[in-house]
């Protein structure tokens, strides 16, 4: 039954996992999302639903773990936060390469290193860009409310399966730690029957399976990676997702994902409030891009301000889906440091607006 | 399935004028209850239909330092859960009066427990109550009670939420085997409602 809560976003993907039929967590803590783990070992989903929560010697051992279960056809999952999320790049890049569904949650801290325990957004690159060796890519959503951190991870799993590729919930300390209002979806029942080409034990009336990321004959790799390239190509075309905020009039465009899209919503009302025509547009999938839709409004407007926790990531994808039609700008705070609405309308005044006197 | 587009243009002239939005930051020694105090406030909002975010500060910090919340609770779809101005201030000890003071947007309210305090707030734009909530909770006989009886002086001065639903956020939020707390605290919001004193008004 659907239920109202109100909880950490960290608590929500947790709770979200069950209840989307999730058959197996590996994980291993760090912080800040630590409740994750710490929420399904308390919630014993074993006696609810059947899954297995599992607290892994290392981040390595659980991406494996989780490369096992998705070899057998299963919705499995595993999370952690950016130095965690490091160590298990050569899992994923093989998942990736055997071409299996799963789901990573990466609570994004501070870096580079072990850096600070506060929210940041500099680990875009990583999750989008592919993270691990060899040209792939991750299915990437991000969430901007707790509402969104529970209904990404049925969703996440949706895709992953449907792509027969990793998926990733790219979020962060502050969305992890906060609680807000959440309504938690009817529990789907996990699945009895399994994909066919999951390693399930052969029969005699088919032929083995086999999962593997090797390929040593290089035309047929070579043939492989452009089926890989086509996936990602269909995503592209068929997987986008975005919000808009006050676009329609809008002549300056502020682009933020995540923590930092809530901060700019905010940051419209205190602009409009001061005559300045902004909108905002917040990717919801940050792989795919929304790269069309900053095409079509980008003749439209006067400057796109980038705005995300980290030096500036983003907005190489936002220049490139604009392609120099309109001038684009980042503004970034780093080290666990959330930007105030006020100071991004600053920003935005003093890049684009204010120009002019000094020109 | 989620839907690939959405789209948000603002709310209407008719609807603005009927927004409420309270910002809240709730400020102490961790183990005073100012996260809790927060999540029951924010629990009790949710009881009658609001929208409402909970932000802690996270970290190091809350293992015996300072630790505080932003609560924000609002008829509307919340945007920024992360604030630098307050509409209201709720304050237990001098190091969150002296770091918070001058987060009161003007014209806002700031409620202390003047135990432990030696400066005093100063600002005169501002509406300053007093509760003294750590004495009044010795006398109850339950030290754990401070929170629940600031949270009664801040319904008194602010009645944005009904007692009824309070108690009910409590059952929400309290584990059912602490259901039985439940009448105690009640009692202590209802104390907070009587001994909050008012420092200074805006005219």
């Amino acid at each position: 039954m659907k239920e109202l809560k109100l909880m950490k976003g960290n608590e929500a993907i947790a709770e979200a996992a069950i209840r989307a039929g999730a058959d197996a967590y590996f994980g291993y803590p760090i912080t800040p999302q630590s409740e994750v783990l710490e929420y399904l070992m308390a919630e014993r989903p074993h006696e609810r639903t059947g899954m297995i929560v599992l607290q892994a010697e290392s981040e390595i051992a659980a991406i494996n773990m989780v490369y096992g279960g998705a070899a057998c056809g299963r919705k499995v999952m595993t999370s952690s936060s950016s130095p965690g999320i490091s160590l298990k790049q050569e899992g994923l890049s093989y998942i990736a390469g055997s071409e299996l569904p799963c789901l990573v949650v990466n609570v994004v801290r501070g870096g580079p290193g072990l850096g600070t325990i506060q929210p940041a957004q500099s680990d875009y690159f990583q999750a989008v860009k592919g993270g691990g060796h060899g040209d792939y890519r991750l299915i990437v959503l991000a969430p901007a409310s707790v509402q969104e951190m529970a209904d990404f991870v049925d969703l996440g799993f949706e895709l992953a399966f449907r792509y027969r590729n990793p998926a990733m919930i790219l979020t962060d300390g502050a969305l992890g730690q906060m609680m807000e209002k959440v309504w938690l979806k009817e529990p789907k029942p996990r699945m009895t029957e399994y994909p066919e080409w999951a390693t399930t034990g052969k029969t005699p009336d088919r032929e083995r399976n086999i999962i593997t990321s090797l390929e040593l004959d290089s035309g047929r790799q070579e043939k492989f990676n452009l089926k890989l390239q086509a996936k990602y190509r269909e995503m592209e075309e068929k997987e986008v997702r975005y919000e808009t905020i006050e676009c329609e009039d809008a002549e300056y465009l502020l682009v933020a994902y995540g923590t930092s899209a809530r901060i700019c919503q905010k940051s419209v009302q205190v602009a409009r409030e001061n005559g300045i025509k902004v909108g905002l547009l917040r990717p919801m999938t940050l792989f795919p891009f929304p790269k069309k839709i900053l095409r079509e409004m980008a003749p439209k407007l006067k400057g796109i301000l980038s705005v995300e926790m980290s030096t500036g990531q983003m907005v190489e994808d936002v220049m490139l889906a604009v392609n120099g039609l309109v001038e684009v700008e980042h503004y970034g705070r780093m080290g666990g440091i959330i930007p105030a609405p006020d100071e991004i309308v600053s920003v935005l005044e003093e890049k684009f607006i204010k120009q002019n006197y000094y020109g | 399935m989620h839907p690939l587009v959405l789209q948000y243009d603002g709310d209407s002239e008719e609807k603005i004028s009927k927004i409420m939005t309270e910002e809240i930051i709730i400020a102490g020694f961790g183990g005073q209850g100012v996260l809790s105090m927060g999540k029951i406030l924010a629990y009790s909002a949710i009881m009658q239909d609001q929208e409402v975010s909970w932000m802690p500060s996270y970290g190091p910090e809350m293992r015996g330092g300072t630790a505080n919340v932003t609560v924000i609770l609002s008829s509307e779809r919340i945007s920024s859960p992360i604030i630098n101005t307050f509409d209201t201030a709720i304050i237990l000890n001098q190091q969150s009066l002296d770091k918070f003071e001058n987060s009161v947007k003007p014209g806002g309210v700031l409620i202390y427990d003047g135990n432990g305090i030696s400066r005093h707030p100063e600002r005169r734009d501002i509406n300053i109550y007093r509760i003294d909530a750590a004495s009044e909770a010795a006398k109850l006989g339950s030290a754990k009670a401070v929170n629940m009886i600031v949270l009664g002086g801040y319904l008194k001065v602010k009645p944005l939420v009904e007692l009824q639903n309070v108690v009910k956020g409590l059952a929400e939020s309290l584990p059912q085997r602490h259901h039985s707390l439940i009448p105690m605290n009640e009692k202590a919001i209802k104390r907070g409602m009587e001994i909050v004193n008012t420092v200074h008004e805006v005219g």
